[in-house]
């Protein structure tokens, strides 16, 4: 009696542990596509100090909306402009205050964060440049490589 | 003798900035300078002086000329005690006593505004110059000086760092050359500044004299120490570091007469030491502070020079970790060597 009773326990152990083997596999496989690039929302942080970008290389997909959290821990404001050439040679000698009316053109205050969203449609190397007085030389330069999609 | 020697100082150009921040409109946007943006570097002269336990830091801020406004930031030791106009021939005096020949230095800035992020401990108008003493951390005299005009250099994050690590007290100066020019000050012409500060040894910033200027630039300036006694500098004055010792010897008698005679001044003693620091460095040489001990001790601070953080430990010789290890080993072994040997020579247990 006793050692049949023992037989139908082990079935319904084995099922718990399978099931628990299950869900943590599952969960496992969720959250390896979740972090695959391209395959989703994609942030990416940026933070500033003594005025250089301490993340200055930063690769992403083609047609992927890339959120880019600035965080400016300095006590001067900064800039994030990001694009082609042409529009840092724009910029180089350009007169506007501040930078909020495109999202690939962020100006940071001194000591906020600052956030903007940008789908890049083509790839190519672009550049991250502050263009504040004297900071390009400085060395507050970054690197944004797009992949295609 | 005062005008002469006034006139001699604004012929040599003798006044100078402390600092630099420069400072302009507060715009963004790559190459903009300001109309009054301009920076006309010249020669930097100073005075620190010391006695009684209070250093004696006089400076000149020298009208360039045009209207805005000039502004610069130097860090402190401590609380001024003081802050007035100087005296009006001391800097110069002093030139005359090493070497005739001088330029200046000078920067610009375009302030105004109102907040105020760092505490203000202290608002002295001399002439046209707007004085402000402020305690804060780099966060709030950033701000401070962001919201009153002033356009921070990129180099000026790591450099109040550097400061604010030692001392939380800033200087700021706002030249007010409207007001300048109001007064009829012609060009060359300087205020100079007198700051008491009751602290243990002088101490001069160096490093800020290289905030704003790239990689290529040099900085020049000249540093007069007058104390009661020879003193002792870090880094030592060897020309190898961008520091080179122009004059170090007893002070005269006529210099000592001629400089109490100045306003101000009457707190010179009867005898001193005066050494001339001539600075001559790139840019990114210029990373310390000078550092001195007017005690006699001979031990100026690796922290005042900035070659150590407040709080910092000494590094430890490793030959003394190898002394301390040997000396435990032979304890260790002596113990379990003694214990051994009690053990080998018990005598055997008898039945009682």
């Amino acid at each position: 009696m006793a050692a049949t009773m023992t037989a139908h326990r082990r079935p319904g152990r084995l099922a718990l542990v399978g099931g628990l083997a299950l869900a943590l596999g599952l969960a496992g496989i969720a959250a390896a596509w979740a972090d695959a690039p391209g395959s989703g929302p994609v942030t990416v942080e940026i933070p500033i100090r003594y005025s250089h970008y301490e993340r200055n290389e930063v690769a992403i997909r083609a047609g992927v909306p890339v959120t880019f959290v600035l965080r400016n821990g300095d006590p001067i404001d900064h800039e994030w402009i990001v694009g082609e050439a042409a529009v840092h040679e724009r910029h180089r000698s350009g007169t506007e205050p501040v930078h909020a009316s495109s999202p690939t053109e962020v100006t940071v205050a001194a000591g906020t964060s600052a956030v903007t969203t940008v789908t890049f449609t083509k790839p190519g190397m672009y550049l991250y440049i502050c263009h504040l007085p004297g900071h390009e030389a400085y060395g507050m330069v970054g690197t944004l490589r797009v992949t295609g999609g | 003798m005062t005008r002469s020697i006034s006139r001699a100082g604004a012929a040599f150009g003798a006044a100078l900035l402390v600092v630099a921040l420069s400072a302009a409109p507060a715009f963004a946007c790559g190459g903009l300078i300001g109309p009054n943006g301009a920076v006309n570097l010249l020669r930097t002269t100073t005075l620190a002086g010391y006695h009684d336990g209070e250093e004696h830091y006089i400076t000149a801020f020298q009208f360039a000329g045009g209207g805005g406004s000039f502004g610069s930031l130097t860090p402190l030791p401590g609380i001024p005690s003081k802050v007035e106009k100087g005296g009006d021939w001391t800097l110069q005096r002093l030139v005359l006593e090493t070497e005739p020949q001088r330029e200046a230095l000078f920067l610009a800035a375009d302030a105004v505004g109102a907040a105020r992020s760092a505490e203000e401990l202290m608002k002295v108008r001399i002439d046209a110059l707007d004085i402000t003493v402020l305690r804060g951390g780099p966060a709030e005299v950033g701000k401070w000086a962001t919201d009153h005009g002033f356009r921070l250099p990129p180099d000026s994050p790591e450099v109040l760092d550097f400061y604010a690590a030692r001392s939380p007290i800033f200087l700021a100066a706002v030249f007010d050359g409207d007001a300048a020019a109001e007064r009829g000050e012609a060009v060359g012409d300087g205020t100079p500044v007198h700051i008491t500060i009751p602290t243990d040894n002088p101490w001069v910033p160096l490093r800020i004299l290289a905030l704003g200027k790239s990689a290529a630039e040099r900085v020049e300036a000249d540093v007069y120490l007058l104390t009661d006694r020879a003193p002792a500098l870090l880094p030592a004055p060897d020309g190898s570091n961008g520091l080179e010792l122009g004059h170090s010897a007893a002070a005269t008698e006529s210099l000592l007469t001629d400089l109490r005679s100045d306003r101000g001044m009457d707190w010179v003693p009867s005898s001193a030491w005066l050494t001339k620091v001539r600075i001559d460095a790139s840019a990114p040489q210029l990373g310390f502070d000078l550092a001195i001990d007017a005690s006699g001790a001979r031990q100026p601070s690796r922290v005042m020079a900035g070659l150590d953080l407040p709080g910092s430990v000494v590094a430890p010789n490793p030959w003394a970790n190898v002394l301390r290890t040997l000396v435990a080993l032979t304890f260790t072994i002596g113990g379990i060597g003694g214990i051994l040997y009690l053990l080998i020579r018990r005598p055997p247990l008898t039945a009682a």
